[in-house]
């Protein structure tokens, strides 16, 4: 499917990240994005999202797994929405063997075969990050949205799994945050930076040289980003219940 | 060096099956019917008088809700103050057992204790709420001091004075949520108030009772409808900054006079509590006696007290788990649509605002007496209590753009989450639902509160008072129980993300 903005302002919170946004992306194309953290990716990744209607799956940053759920019940959402309830309840509570069968391949793909029904909050950062790519894989759908999908998982792995990615669906956008992973495996570029597409072009055309324009002032920028992110104070609800 | 136990995690799905499991075989033993003739007649017949509360015939109304307030806040605001200097000294273990029998025994049976020393007087009002209170106070303000940041008290020198060092480095951070606990403790000091009235004292439970004993359903409508408004409006007539004032003016509104002579209270600690047997001096011949005395109370009422108080209890826990399941979702947008939502809110606002012992004692009187009325207010009560406040939570998880809908939502996304945090709640509330099964025995149920009624009715003290005993060891074991339950299992109040 195709993709279209047109003079978009995207942002959240009444706060705009992206003005006056235009932006074509046609299937079959693998796009990266790039730009240093609070370019924007994220945000225009949502709004791409929110006009896939359905015809797309979703890689978010946070991973959004459920930690108590097992590997199996955590990948198995992705068809939630082909099955009737009833039959969904049923495996949540008793994986069928048929539904085990059928997602084993791709849990061998992603190295994840032996912790089938691990609590997904038992493994390491790297390997929830596949559990995660394995969900969105799973939806079988047209195209594939993944906020940073490999930032947690190793360099050779990362090759891996972005193979696997890329043999799965011919329409890719993904945010990238390692200029090398998004030149090896993707054939266009859009770098996002002050709230505007800065650069687009063919991947076949770029050196990682060409790019490190992106990232200058990254290091002030993590840590004012920090800051905002303190923890907030506790929450008294644990006492009431008493 | 020495071995490390290490104590294996107990998941939390077999061991809620493990209670599920427990419940079902005490229902087997429990009797669970409806004995009215005509139940549904009566309960449409109570909520015809819902529907149609009458203020103007109801007498007294003005003085039952003064004394309800002023007993409540009195009462807790004298809990909140001891239980704070408990809190202090909560390091010494015969301090936290202390604090952990107070609180094991409920208002209404200190009601009853105070009743004989103090007779009917604004002091057994007040101290009938504060005792209890303060035990709980002390462990729940001792609990915060505890998950207080430590850092600063590390970051000030050895040589620092003790007092300087709480003062300055641990009570700023847990102030904050001490505040916040208390206030909502002012809450349930109304609703502890209004349920003295079941034992003779002049507040909302008084009037309550005697209007719906007499079949007067539109009176008996007015009186709970009033402590509702009272609740509800709490925030308004009560706001945090007047609480200790509020309290100073009910000390001295209240008549002082205590009603009790200097021999009475003589009386009831030198021969009242004392078992009878042993009365006039030990001796080998007493002491046998008193073997008997134990023995046969032993057999026929604190046996079948236990046995009843159990078996209610660990129905009511499971039973409340289940309505817990089924409560949370109506609060949440998740789930709901705003008019879906509102709705559920008022919903569970009524059932925790309505004390569960008024709710068993307008179900027996409907249904007539078994442990089922009980079973169903407890349940009720808790349900609602917990399922707000894990609704509250499912409401804030953040789900992903492209979760799932309806049950599919509620199944894998939210319940999972919220799972541990909802174990943790209840197990936290299993001793309170057992300290309300026992004194629900007041109404009828032949739960410990039943025969430690009659007992008080026949005034044998000295065998109310060991069947509290029973009662107060039974809440501790389950406490104790609990806790490690709860550790075990590595429940956190926090869901899991």
């Amino acid at each position: 499917m195709d993709f279209r903005l047109k003079d978009r302002t995207l942002g959240y919170a009444g706060k705009a990240v992206l003005e006056n946004l235009s932006l074509h992306i046609e299937t079959g194309q693998k796009v990266s994005l790039l730009g240093r953290s609070g370019a924007g990716k994220s945000t225009l990744l949502k709004a791409l999202y929110a006009q896939s209607q359905n015809r797309a799956a979703l890689i978010p940053q946070d991973t959004a797994l459920v930690q108590t759920l097992s590997v199996f019940h955590n990948v198995y959402m992705a068809r939630l929405h082909i099955h009737p309830t009833w039959y969904t309840l049923r495996n949540l509570i008793w994986p069928a063997r048929a539904e085990i069968q059928a997602m084993t391949p791709l849990l061998q793909r992603l190295g994840l075969e032996h912790k089938l029904r691990t609590a997904v909050g038992e493994l390491s950062g790297g390997q929830r990050q596949r559990v995660a790519v394995g969900r969105a894989l799973y939806q079988d759908r047209e195209v594939l949205l993944g906020d940073e999908p490999v930032s947690a998982v190793d360099e050779r792995q990362a090759r891996d799994v972005l193979a696997l990615i890329c043999e799965r669906h011919d329409t890719l956008i993904l945010a990238m945050h390692d200029v090398e992973l998004a030149l090896a495996f993707s054939d266009r570029i859009i770098g996002l930076a002050d709230g505007r597409i800065v650069l687009d072009e063919a991947a076949a055309n770029l050196r990682s040289a060409d790019l490190k324009f992106l990232y200058q002032g990254e290091h002030a920028a993590s840590q004012s980003e920090a800051a905002d992110a303190q923890a907030s104070p506790p929450d008294p609800i644990a006492l009431e219940s008493y | 060096m020495h071995a490390q136990t290490v104590v294996a995690r107990l998941s939390p799905v077999p061991t809620s099956l493990v209670f599920v499991a427990l419940a079902i075989v005490c229902a087997l033993f429990a009797d669970l019917q409806i004995s009215a003739s005509d139940p549904w007649a009566d309960l449409g017949r109570f909520g015809w008088g819902l529907l149609t509360p009458d203020f103007l015939h109801s007498q007294n109304l003005l003085s039952a809700v003064l004394y309800t307030v002023a007993f409540g806040v009195l009462g807790t605001v004298v809990g909140a103050v001891a239980g704070f200097g408990l809190a202090l000294i909560f390091r010494f273990r015969i301090v936290r057992l202390g604090a952990a029998f107070i609180r094991a025994i409920h208002e209404l049976f200190w009601a009853l204790i105070f009743l004989q020393v103090f007779g009917l007087t604004p002091l057994t009002g007040m101290l009938a709420i504060a005792v209890p209170y303060a035990g709980i106070f002390a462990k729940v303000y001792s609990e915060i001091l505890e998950e207080s940041d430590a850092a600063p008290v590390r970051a000030l020198g050895k040589d620092a004075r003790p007092i300087s060092v709480f003062l300055y480095a641990r009570l700023p951070d847990a102030w904050a949520t001490m505040k916040s606990y208390t206030y909502y403790r002012f809450e349930c000091g109304l609703r502890s108030s209004a349920v003295l009235g079941f034992v003779g004292l002049p507040t909302l439970g008084f009037f309550l009772e005697s209007a719906f004993s007499q079949g007067y359903y539109s009176q008996a409508a007015a009186y709970l409808i009033l402590l509702y408004l009272l609740i509800a409006t709490l925030r308004v007539w009560l706001p945090a900054k007047l609480t200790v004032p509020a309290a100073l003016l009910c000390a001295f509104a209240l008549p002082s006079g205590t009603g009790a002579s200097w021999e009475s209270v003589q009386r009831f600690f030198s021969h009242d509590i004392v078992p009878a047997p042993l009365r006039d001096g030990i001796d080998l011949g007493s002491l046998a006696q008193f073997g008997d005395w134990l023995w046969m109370l032993s057999v026929n009422q604190v046996w079948p007290g236990l046995v009843n108080t159990v078996l209610i209890t660990q129905i009511a826990l499971v039973t409340t788990g289940i309505t817990t399941l089924i409560l949370f979702p109506l609060i949440s947008r998740k789930f709901f649509g705003w008019l879906g939502v509102g709705s559920g809110h008022v919903l569970l606002v009524i059932l925790r605002s309505t004390p569960e012992y008024i709710l068993a004692y307008i179900l027996l009187q409907i249904w007539g007496p078994s442990m089922l009325p009980a079973v169903v207010a407890l349940t009720l009560h808790n349900g609602a209590i917990i399922g707000f406040l894990i609704g509250r939570t499912a409401e804030r998880l953040p789900v992903r753009e492209d979760a799932p809908r309806g049950l599919n939502l509620y199944g894998y996304e939210i319940l999972p989450r919220v799972y541990g945090q909802y174990l943790a709640f209840l197990f936290y509330r299993w001793e309170i639902i057992m300290r309300e099964t026992a004194v629900l025995g007041i109404l009828g149920v032949h739960t410990l509160g039943f025969f430690v009624d009659s007992a008080i009715a026949e005034i044998r003290i000295d065998r109310a008072l060991f069947l509290l005993l029973v009662t107060a060891a039974l809440n501790m074991a389950i406490d104790a129980t609990s806790r490690r339950l709860r550790a075990r299992m590595q429940l956190k109040h926090r869901p899991d993300c």
